[in-house]
């Protein structure tokens, strides 16, 4: 059965997920992931959005973080202080998303602006929640396109840190959270070296060979001892994402 | 309206038009372009569209934000242009996270100087922005974060029904709205219904802000479109959509103030020219209500 990059990278995203973990969500690749394992493997999955809604679930796709749809039939509706103070300070997220214009060697993942900060070339939105859950939750996992110019060696700006900021790591920085301790691509899984805090190629897809992955990253990318292998989507993955959770293919596109 | 912006919004102020995708109050934003309202320090989490384009109207000297981009749609691009000085601005940044912009009105609603968090290590944030420092915790030593409280001029809050005193309920995504209306000097409450007290009454936990706190009551039904308004009426995301090519035209976005703000006298007449928002029309889920007897 075929599938598009975007369709095996919520499949990847949602296999990372363990049944009864509570997850900070974002919009997009992030929520159809979240769904998937909610309506697979994780079905006693929490999902929190930074809007405040806490064991959301939604009954159409979501357009944004702050769609009616997760109000209605969830367990709680927060104001954001408490979403801040009460669930992500207080260390109850254990896996956050992350995605970004920029994602370097160490996981540092850049939403802000390309180029210099006081006259950027291009002014992205900034950092929303990002910086607070790559402090905070547990772990995260960061989703993302390879491209040269998505995986630069520094990024121009660390708006959400990873695991070495220029120099320092998290442990001396005080950070509670385990960082981007997995990078979902469109051809393969990067994970964290725990020493380095370097970024290594962990898996490759079905068919992907290792130089088109090297071809999208900019720096000279290892890779771990042994290769994990990566099932593709299943017909059931395929069926909910495109039938049930993506209809319209509004994530789904490419 | 009209009377409600004339009397509390000023050039030269600083606005906080709050709402999380949910109850962001438009109504208030084009009164207040029409009123050609100048020199202001714009604040909120997200900028959304309604500062999209009061920055395209010149309302804005600066902005103090932590998310500017068009939610699920695209970017906000009357902002990029004046940030990446492609014919727009200048304008003033002061950019912090959510975290951050929360935390500043935490510390301006308890009247304190400011506020701690545990954020912001590794991040370049404190760079670009000198108002975020940090401070020794005097009790275990830890270096902590902080922010400058934030307490607005006036701030505007949208909400689903409110009495004449301005005792306003609110369902659905609560953002931040309680503690920018605590942080103001000046609190402006738009509602979609104005309602008898005795239903206020009826469901005290409801309320977010209490009258106390309000200056003006407009009532302003579909005051939040292309917003939502839980329980009335759902996003009009094809307008969040629709944005992207608006703004990205100078001129486009040009003709759309001209014709959606400064063409209409109030909200009543956008209303009127948007044609049909019943197609938004909310569907009905009911909550089974409480017993407050004792």
């Amino acid at each position: 059965m075929t599938y598009s990059p975007a369709e095996m990278m919520a499949v990847v995203a949602a296999r990372e997920l363990r049944d009864g973990e509570v997850v900070f969500v974002g919009i997009g690749l992030p929520n159809l992931a979240c769904n998937l394992a909610r309506a697979t493997h994780a079905p006693r999955l929490l999902l929190i959005y930074e809007s405040g809604a806490v064991g959301a679930e939604p009954e159409r796709l979501p357009v944004s973080i702050g769609d009616p749809s997760l109000v209605t039939g969830s367990l709680m509706v927060s104001g954001m202080a408490d979403v801040f103070q009460c669930l992500l300070q207080n260390g109850r997220i254990e896996v956050g998303f992350l995605g970004g214009a920029q994602i370097d060697r160490y996981g540092n993942i850049n939403t802000t602006v390309v180029g210099d900060y006081a006259r950027p070339t291009v002014r992205l939105p900034g950092s929303g929640g990002a910086a607070e859950i790559a402090i905070h939750a547990r772990r995260t996992v960061a989703i993302s396109r390879l491209s040269r110019r998505a995986f630069p060696e520094a990024v121009d700006f660390i708006t959400s840190p990873g695991h070495r900021m220029r120099g320092r790591g998290r442990r001396e920085l005080g950070m509670p959270g385990a960082g981007p301790v997995k990078v979902v691509t469109d051809k393969g899984v990067l994970e964290v070296e725990p020493d380095s805090g370097e970024l290594l190629l962990s898996a490759l897809y079905p068919g992907v060979a290792l130089e088109e992955v090297r071809a999208g990253v900019g720096w000279p990318l290892r890779c771990r001892a042994a290769l994990d292998t990566i099932d593709p989507p299943t017909a059931r993955e395929l069926h909910l994402l495109r039938e049930v959770l993506d209809p319209q293919r509004l994530f789904l596109k490419a | 309206m009209r009377e409600a912006v004339a009397a509390h919004v000023h050039d030269g102020d600083t606005v906080v038009i709050e709402g999380f995708t949910h109850l962001i109050c438009f109504a208030a934003g084009h009164e207040i372009i029409r009123q050609r309202r100048r020199e202001l320090t714009l604040c909120r989490l997200t900028p959304d569209l309604i500062y999209d384009q009061m920055i395209a109207a010149g309302c804005a000297r600066k902005l103090v934000f932590s998310w500017a981009g068009n939610p699920g749609a695209g970017s906000l691009h009357a902002f990029r242009r004046a940030v990446e000085r492609k014919g727009g601005g200048p304008l003033e940044l002061e950019e912090y996270s959510h975290f951050g912009m929360v935390a500043r009105l935490c510390a301006g609603a308890a009247r304190l100087p400011f506020w701690t968090l545990r954020d912001y290590m590794g991040t370049d944030l404190p760079a670009a922005n000198p108002s975020i420092r940090t401070i020794e915790c005097p009790y275990t030593g830890e270096v902590l974060a902080t922010v400058p409280a934030l307490n607005p001029d006036v701030t505007i809050v949208h909400a689903q029904r409110a009495d004449a005193e301005g005792n306003a309920q609110i369902w659905g995504l609560l953002g931040v709205q309680k503690e920018a209306a605590f942080a103001s000097r000046r609190v402006i409450v738009v509602v979609e219904e104005l309602v008898d007290q005795s239903v206020i009454r009826g469901d005290p936990n409801r309320t977010l802000i209490p009258g106390l706190a309000v200056d003006a009551v407009v009532v302003e039904p579909w005051g939040a479109h292309p917003s939502y308004a839980q329980g009335y009426y759902d996003r009009d995301n094809e307008f969040y959509v629709g944005w992207e090519e608006i703004s990205r035209d100078p001129a486009a976005l040009e003709r759309y103030l001209e014709a959606m703000v400064y063409g209409v006298p109030d909200r009543t007449g956008y209303v009127e020219k948007c044609g049909d928002l019943e197609r938004l029309r909310a569907g009905s889920r009911v909550c089974a209500g409480v017993n407050y007897g004792y």
